[in-house]
């Protein structure tokens, strides 16, 4: 059966109502994927507990295509074929990508996006990043035992159209419905729920692995403004470890250390840096190839020291942010720090000093921008009441939904829920070989399809002929930030699909929206007993088509009077049916299944003989 | 009547409480829906409701709707894991028939 999870007060989902939504921060060396669970916002782990997913892809001769850790493993190997930092490609063309001789690829200078030539073919950006994508969103719907409904990706502050156009294509290729695009800064603000906090300007220092980025956000009526960004887009950790590794280098005597060498001193320098964080001093032990070995103590001191000239590089690109927003630092009212450089306390001490206030580190800065997307994407999906602290977003003002058998209104999307949103709901055929469906999208808070608004008809063709109920048809009500809705219907088996798009408020005046939501209170009650009696009657219906159907088929197994019994049987629940009680026809539903109890449990046993028929015992394994 | 946590479930609970920073205990229910009749309810609770009927297990408020209570009785709420997915399970003896994929269910 399926797991369960809490959800927020009033908010549990129906079944096969779907609105699992995480959050990814698809990064230039690393990527994550997050969500919110029983209320608690986590990245989510691989099999082996990891939850950084390095962002490489490998593409193998064979056709395979391997992704993160293992892929890391053969960039020294294979360099052409092993994609690392795809990010900077992304939405870029050739001339745009710089020290493109320092790379090992091979390069296709094509109209528009620069491509990669691989073992696999030519590959695009898109491509690449679609397969990091593919490889996040499987380990989510691993890790959340259903498909995704939508996703949150964050983007850096300062990517152009293009640049969030080919992030949003990779999204659709690798099979994830996008919610929105969240940049990277304000994602880190809302992981410490900063949009909650004084109106005002926040900084966010964002050091990387390799990159160093500064945005400077403006907070106003619950909703973050970029009003400048600067960085270097050459600077981050990485280089602070190669400060440690000179410094091992003098200090050990050494000057040219064998690729092996310095490759494991690099990484003891990494493991160096990331002690002193913690202790006031480490030791540096190895022992070389050629037998020397290396016993040195580093202070954190000295780690200050020689770092300095880069803590200080990263404070030209701040002044030049604040310059350009027309600020000065006493003007910021927060400071958010992202990225695993910035957990050095010198760091942390330099940018406290700059702005005269402690920042904010206490989340862990490796994970804080997928948390940060994972909230929007918890509220975006639908999973937070709209209430509290997110009123700011826009709202859809009448519920959305959908026309089932009898007339009936299933809602999909409720009013109020915040936008952009999607949702998504199963639903399955009523007859036996039934190959279309038509679908009604309608608009309003009454139960009965009569008395809401009609938004848009669709049909979807080509569903394989199966036994009423054995399809699975997925609608998706996605409704954009622009307020547009689109609807799409999918046979999940075939992957058929139909879709339609309107605008559910074209048309619409406030006190007409008024008065669509008053009509629904008032009628409650009596709407609440005409869906009742819709209900029975569309079960009674399937039920005298279902045993008509067995009874054209299997006549012979009952005799005259039992047959003259189901038949009266037939007539009375038709003659209920055709009333405008429900409970009436309830009785006589539960008078028909008795009725015809006996004749389902003979065909049964027919069906069993037929398809026991001409085998041995030993054959049939139970 | 009485329904109860499993010690996992407690735990779990317990944790997912305190990092939410609020809520007084959980509340069970069900409602009708899906499509085998009746889903459950599986919320972080705010407040008790005067109408509610309260248990305690492992030092835990559960909270249940009167409604509820008697196509809940004697069930116990676990917690468990398959695979990397993990999640609350209802181990409730009255359920008779429950749709394929388990998320809703009849009495």
């Amino acid at each position: 059966m399926a797991l369960l999870q809490i959800s927020e007060p009033g908010m549990s989902t129906a079944p096969h109502q779907h609105r699992l939504a995480v959050g990814i921060d698809l990064g230039t060396t690393n990527s994550l994927v997050a969500t919110v669970r029983n209320g608690v916002s986590l990245c989510l782990q691989d099999e082996d507990g990891k939850a950084l997913l390095p962002s490489i892809v490998h593409y193998l001769p064979d056709g395979q295509i391997v992704v993160g850790r293992k892929a890391q493993a053969t960039q020294a190997v294979d360099p052409r074929n092993t994609i690392i930092s795809v990010k900077r490609f992304m939405g870029r063309g050739l001339k745009d990508v710089s020290h493109v001789e320092t790379m090992p690829y091979d390069f296709v200078d094509t109209e528009g996006m620069v491509r990669l030539r691989t073992v696999q073919g030519v590959k695009s950006p898109v491509e690449v990043s679609a397969e990091i994508l593919k490889e996040l969103r499987l380990r989510a719907e691993r890790s959340l035992g259903d498909e995704l409904t939508g996703a949150v990706i964050t983007v850096p502050a300062y990517f152009d159209d293009a640049q969030r156009q080919a992030t949003k294509d990779a999204a659709r290729l690798a099979g994830l419905n996008v919610l929105r695009l969240l940049n990277e800064p304000t994602a880190a603000a809302i992981a410490y729920g900063l949009e909650n906090a004084s109106e005002g300007v926040y900084a966010v220092y964002d050091l990387g692995g390799g990159t160093f980025d500064i945005s400077i956000l403006r907070l106003s009526r619950g909703v973050f403004e970029v009003v400048a960004t600067s960085g270097d887009a050459a600077l981050g950790g990485d280089d602070f470890d190669h400060r440690v590794f000179c410094w091992i280098l003098d200090n050990a005597g050494i000057s040219l250390p064998s690729d092996r060498d310095s490759r494991r001193m690099l990484m003891k320098a990494r493991e160096v840096k990331e002690r002193l964080s913690l202790d006031e001093s480490a030791p540096v032990r190895m022992t070389l190839d050629s037998g020397d070995e290396i016993d040195l103590v580093i202070e954190r001191q000295v780690l200050v020291d020689i770092t300095r000239p880069l803590v200080e590089k990263t404070l030209r690109p701040l002044k030049k942010a604040l310059r350009d927003a027309g600020l000065e630092a006493s003007d910021v009212k927060g400071v958010v720090m992202v990225g695993g450089a910035t957990r050095m306390p010198h760091v942390q001490q330099a940018i406290g000093e700059f702005f005269g206030q402690t920042p904010l580190t206490n989340l862990d800065p490796d994970t804080v921008v997928a948390i940060g997307a994972a909230m929007q994407a918890n509220v975006l999906a639908g999973n937070r009441a709209a209430e509290e602290e997110w009123l700011l977003l826009d709202v859809i003002p009448l519920s959305l939904g959908i026309e089932t058998m009898g007339g009936l209104v299933e809602k999909i999307i409720p009013r109020n829920s915040t936008i952009p949103t999607a949702r998504a709901q199963d639903f399955t055929t009523f007859k036996d070989g039934q190959t279309a469906m038509s679908f009604h999208v309608v608009q309003g808070e009454r139960e009965l399809v009569a008395d809401c608004r009609s938004l848009a008809r669709f049909e979807l063709r080509g569903i394989p002929p199966m036994v009423a109920g054995a399809a699975r048809i997925r609608v998706t009500f996605q409704v954009d930030a622009d307020g547009l809705l689109s609807v799409s219907a999918r046979e999940v088996s075939t992957g058929v699909e139909a879709r339609v798009e309107v605008k559910p408020s074209y048309g619409l005046a406030d006190d007409e929206i008024a008065d669509m939501l008053k009509a629904g209170f008032e009628h409650a009650q009596q709407d609440m007993e005409r869906r009742a009696l819709k209900e029975q009657q569309v079960e009674a219906e399937r039920v005298i088509e279902a045993t008509e159907q067995a009874l054209a088929i299997d006549a012979s197994l009952l005799d005259e009077a039992e047959r003259t019994a189901l038949d009266a049987a037939i007539a009375a629940l038709r003659s209920a049916a055709q009333g405008q009680d429900s409970r009436a026809i309830k009785i006589q539903l539960e008078a028909f299944n008795r009725a015809s109890n006996e004749f389902a449990s003979r065909r049964m046993d027919k069906s069993i003989r037929q398809a026991l028929a001409g085998h041995k015992i030993d054959e049939i394994r139970i | 009547m009485a329904v109860t946590l499993s010690d996992k479930a407690a735990k779990h609970i317990d944790n997912f409480i305190a990092k939410r920073g609020k809520g007084v205990g959980i509340r069970l229910g069900v409602r009708t829906s899906g499509c085998s009749g009746m889903a459950y309810k599986l919320e972080f609770a705010d407040e008790v409701l005067p109408e509610d009927v309260v248990f305690e297990s492992h030092g835990l408020k559960v909270m249940i709707d009167p409604k509820s209570l008697p196509y809940m009785d004697g069930t116990e709420l676990d917690f468990v894991r398959e695979g990397l997915n993990e999640g609350f399970k209802f181990n409730n003896p009255n359920v008779k028939d429950q749709c394929g994929c388990g998320e809703s269910f009849t009495v």
